[in-house]
């Protein structure tokens, strides 16, 4: 067999050489079917996409279509009434008033991820009346409601954001934010202020050193002098005082920080200069000593804001659960908040929501999509007395179900805590920093003294100005900002190219060659049922339609969507059997749909083994699920369902090979799914394992980091503890939103590719640190030697240290590190 | 030369307006979001015509 044949392509699997139709809305392929309409007519991929063309066009919001990059993701809604957000519990905890009477939310939302979201989502108003105003921050992804109580309820809001595909969370971080935006914008007064007397101490400086080189009155020296004075002291008292702070706590700890060296060059470099200024002779320091200031605080503010990032997970996690459930009462129903689910409670969970809790079903038949919670690419069709858990999708009828467990304690909230604790795991790389830092501060303090030492006997005085001089020109500014910096520039540009990064560790880790485990479903192939191969007559389709009609299993769908252009009739006597198949009468033909099993206890033909080994060998390799169709008591074709490859899966697989990387295949799904996929993908038997549990998944990768560095990549909540615990974790485009907050990097945009770019970009970016590195360490060298041997002036120091610094600024800025394709 | 003892204080006091207008805008929260704004800009162009819920009624067709 070819390798072409064994990896059928969404493409070209179920239909012959048509034309790639892309969805009018979200410009992703139109499955084969549904492409029927007239040519110039708009095409969609799914009813969502449908929908919400629709909406636009009557809410007059279609210049949506004229924009250049739009969200590439179809519009999945949940469906959902949101009632619980018009609870008064609600209103208590996320509600507040504004002065002008209209009420204001935050809502969290999914998928907002572009420059279109912004647009479509702030004019959200325009489609709701009553509601005044949205404000999207597009990097948070939450958005700011306000909407009049009286004309509009917040649920119906909610509503209208969820069948535009934005699904919205009650955001339950806000306090923390708000702390945290404080202290930001006091970061960034302080850093204003101090820049602003930074450089205009380096005017007055700038003059001092001209007059050292051509002569200048004392008189204007003195001037100079007292000015410069004025302009430092505001600096040290208010935005220099952080590293006093800093320092003092380092003493009363007995550890060995950062701000001790800097408090002590600061509070000797100002004393000295002091002291000169009222003596009017010697060099001041205050233009070194603001710089310094200045320079340090812009490093501490980007590096606190790339190490919140990753933090930032756990708290995103808690926003993600499922905010409601509708329990059953008597003769109806209520919704309550998933916090209020009790065991022995029952919920009725309608199509295509989401389970709320753990436990056992109790009435009515329903097919389970298993993929997000457990890999699982098949749908399994469950029955009154299932145990089920929360986190699976409902794809057929309404199920009714006992809880057992809810909230924290269920499986999805186990797994959800894994992923928390994985991603608190990050802090030891920070303590390295720190360690690293200790014995910087050392050696700088031990050269410091040895300084003093050494020209002591020569000039008591020339010794402290040396003494001075050193600590000054060694203060870590360029090292500060070699690092953050260059993240934080490459972090920049991968967002614009659809790669976002939290923290620089990934960056770090991703440069060099390591372990990839990749998750199977939705990462490597697309994540959706569709009729990768059939074999048999035309005349077959309608009868196998007409008999699809009646059943709501993911497979109906499948057969739908791949044979939407055949023409329909309609089926009587339709009895379906859970776990088998259909069977009906059509147009007068006794029609029999099903699993291999179910349909040759119904009908002539090769026998049950021989059809299902047919189907493989003949039609396509074993990774689908084979389904048979008989007419009246004659078997006479043959159909694979099965989830096709990403188109770039392949290429992508091999480049990343030749740059040293090791790919496996880690999948919840079928031990011979996976092989047969890892087969096709170039994979060697060891390199797939299949089968595995969340919690298996997370074990893989413990025991693979415990050899070294490892990456995994995935889309489900059954990765998420697996992605968290990596050393980098990355989530893919269209992924389960939990796995996307305990990642490290998530891709925007769908392909493997992208996998590639990060991996290229991350490898530049490492270089780039790399190079600031050794350039500002180079700086430090340099300036210790010249104060140490006593060549050092005022001046030499002023031109060293800023000097240094706009090197690393400059190489961070000019550095190409992530090319940006659109 | 004696000019420089006006304008530099003179000189001072225009970095002092200017520090104060950057404090209120930091505290007023104009740093806290710099990416959406930016994208905001570009999508201005003709639905804004329709942000006013009366006309965008008057200009559908009946």
């Amino acid at each position: 067999m070819t390798l072409a044949e064994a990896t059928p392509r969404a493409s070209d699997a179920a239909r012959d050489g048509e034309p790639d139709v892309r969805c009018t809305h979200c410009g992703l392929p139109v499955p084969s079917g549904m492409e029927a309409s007239r040519a110039g007519e708009p095409r969609f991929c799914c009813s969502g996409c449908a929908t919400v063309y629709e909406i636009l066009r009557e809410g007059g919001l279609d210049a949506y279509y004229q924009m250049e990059e739009r969200r590439q993701t179809s519009v999945s809604s949940t469906g959902r009434h949101f009632e619980e957000f018009d609870h008064p519990s609600y209103r208590e905890l996320y509600v507040t008033t504004r002065p002008d009477g209209l009420l204001e939310t935050t809502f969290y939302l999914e998928g907002v991820s572009c420059g279109s979201c912004v647009w479509l989502v702030e004019r959200v108003p325009l489609l709701v009346p009553g509601m005044a105003r949205a404000e999207l921050d597009v990097r948070r992804a939450r958005v700011l409601v306000a909407w009049d109580d009286a004309s509009v309820p917040l649920s119906s809001i909610a509503r209208t954001l969820d069948t535009l595909g934005y699904r919205p969370h009650p955001y339950r971080g806000m306090r923390l934010e708000v702390a945290r935006r404080d202290e930001d914008r006091a970061a960034l007064a302080r850093i204003g202020v101090a820049g602003a007397i930074a450089v205009n101490t380096m005017l007055a400086a700038l003059a001092l050193y001209s007059g050292l080189l051509t002569g200048m009155e004392p008189a204007y020296e003195r001037y100079f002098r007292w000015i410069s004075l004025i302009l430092v002291t505001p600096a040290m008292l208010w935005p220099g005082r952080v590293f006093f702070r800093g320092a003092w706590a380092a003493i009363r700890t007995r550890s060995l920080h950062m701000d001790l060296p800097i408090a002590i060059a600061l509070g000797a470099g100002y004393g000295r200069g002091l002291f000169n200024t009222i003596r009017d002779t010697g060099p001041i320091y205050f233009d070194g000593v603001t710089l310094l200031i200045f320079l340090l605080l812009v490093g501490r503010f980007l590096q606190r804001r790339a190490q919140r990032a990753a933090g930032d997970a756990a708290e995103l996690l808690t926003s993600l659960s499922p905010s409601s459930a509708r329990v059953v009462e008597g003769e109806g129903t209520r919704d309550v908040p998933v916090a209020a689910l009790l065991p022995g409670m029952i919920v009725e969970v309608r199509a295509e929501e989401t389970l709320p809790a753990d436990g056992v079903v109790v009435g009515g038949r329903s097919v389970l999509d298993l993929s997000l919670l457990t890999g699982e690419s098949r749908p399994v069709t469950v029955a009154a007395g299932a145990a089920v858990f929360a986190g699976t999708v409902n794809r057929g009828s309404i199920l009714r179900l006992r809880v057992d467990r809810a909230g924290e304690e269920s499986r999805l909230g186990q797994i959800l805590r894994d992923a928390e604790t994985g991603a608190q795991r990050r802090a030891p790389v920070v303590a390295l920093a720190d360690r690293l830092s200790g014995i910087f501060v050392l050696v700088v303090l031990a050269l410091a003294l040895v300084t003093l030492a050494l020209w002591w006997r020569t000039s008591p005085s020339f010794a402290v100005d040396q003494a001075i001089a050193l600590l000054i020109v060694t203060c870590p500014c360029a090292l500060a900002l070699a690092t953050p910096l260059a993240v934080s520039v490459a972090i920049g540009r991968a967002a614009r190219g659809g790669i976002l990064i939290r923290g620089g560790a990934a960056l770090e880790a991703l440069a060099r060659p390591g372990t990839i485990y990749l998750d199977k479903t939705g990462t490597v192939t697309q994540g959706r049922t569709s009729l990768l191969a059939w074999e048999g007559p035309e005349e077959a389709k309608p009868l196998v339609l007409a008999l699809e009609q009646h059943s709501s299993h993911p497979l109906a769908r499948g057969f739908e969507a791949a044979w939407a252009s055949t023409t329909r009739c309609a089926a009587d006597e339709v009895s379906y059997s859970a776990g088998g198949g259909l069977e009906g009468m059509v147009d007068g033909h006794r029609v029999v749909v099903g699993s291999p099993a179910f349909v040759s206890a119904r009908a002539k033909g090769p026998p049950a083994g021989a059809i299902a080994a047919r189907a493989s060998a003949g039609l396509s390799a074993p990774r689908g699920t084979p389904v048979c169709v008989a007419v009246d008591g004659r078997v006479t074709g043959h159909a694979v369902f099965g989830d096709p490859l990403r188109d770039d899966a392949l290429a992508s697989l091999e480049e990343l090979r030749t740059r040293g990387y090791v790919p496996h295949l880690l999948s919840g799904d079928d031990h011979l799914i996976v092989a047969a996929v890892g087969a096709s993908l170039g994979f060697s038997p060891e390199q797939c394992r299949g089968g595995a549990t969340p919690e298996e998944k997370l074990r893989v990768i413990e025991e693979a980091e415990g050899r070294g560095r490892v990456v995994m990549v995935g889309d489900g909540v059954n990765d998420a503890a697996a992605i968290a615990r990596a050393t980098v974790g990355i989530g893919v485009s269209g992924g389960a939103e939990a796995c996307l907050a305990s990642a490290d990097v998530y891709l925007t945009r769908p392909g493997l590719e992208n996998l590639v770019t990060l991996v290229e970009g991350s490898r530049r970016t490492l270089a780039v640190i790399r190079r600031n590195i050794i350039f500002s360490v180079g700086y430090n060298l340099l300036g210790a030697a010249l104060a140490m041997t006593g060549v050092i002036n005022p001046l030499i120091a002023a031109v060293l240290m800023p000097a240094s610094s706009m090197t690393v600024v400059l190489a961070s800025w000019k550095s190409r590190t992530f090319t940006v394709n659109s | 030369m004696s000019v420089l003892y006006i304008v530099l204080p003179l000189a001072l006091i225009v970095v002092g307006v200017a520090v104060f207008a950057y404090l209120w805008a930091a505290k007023r929260g104009q740093f806290d979001d710099l990416e959406t704004p930016a994208m905001r800009a570009l999508h201005d162009d003709t639905p804004m015509k329709k942000q006013d819920p009366k006309s965008r009624v008057e200009n559908e067709p009946k």
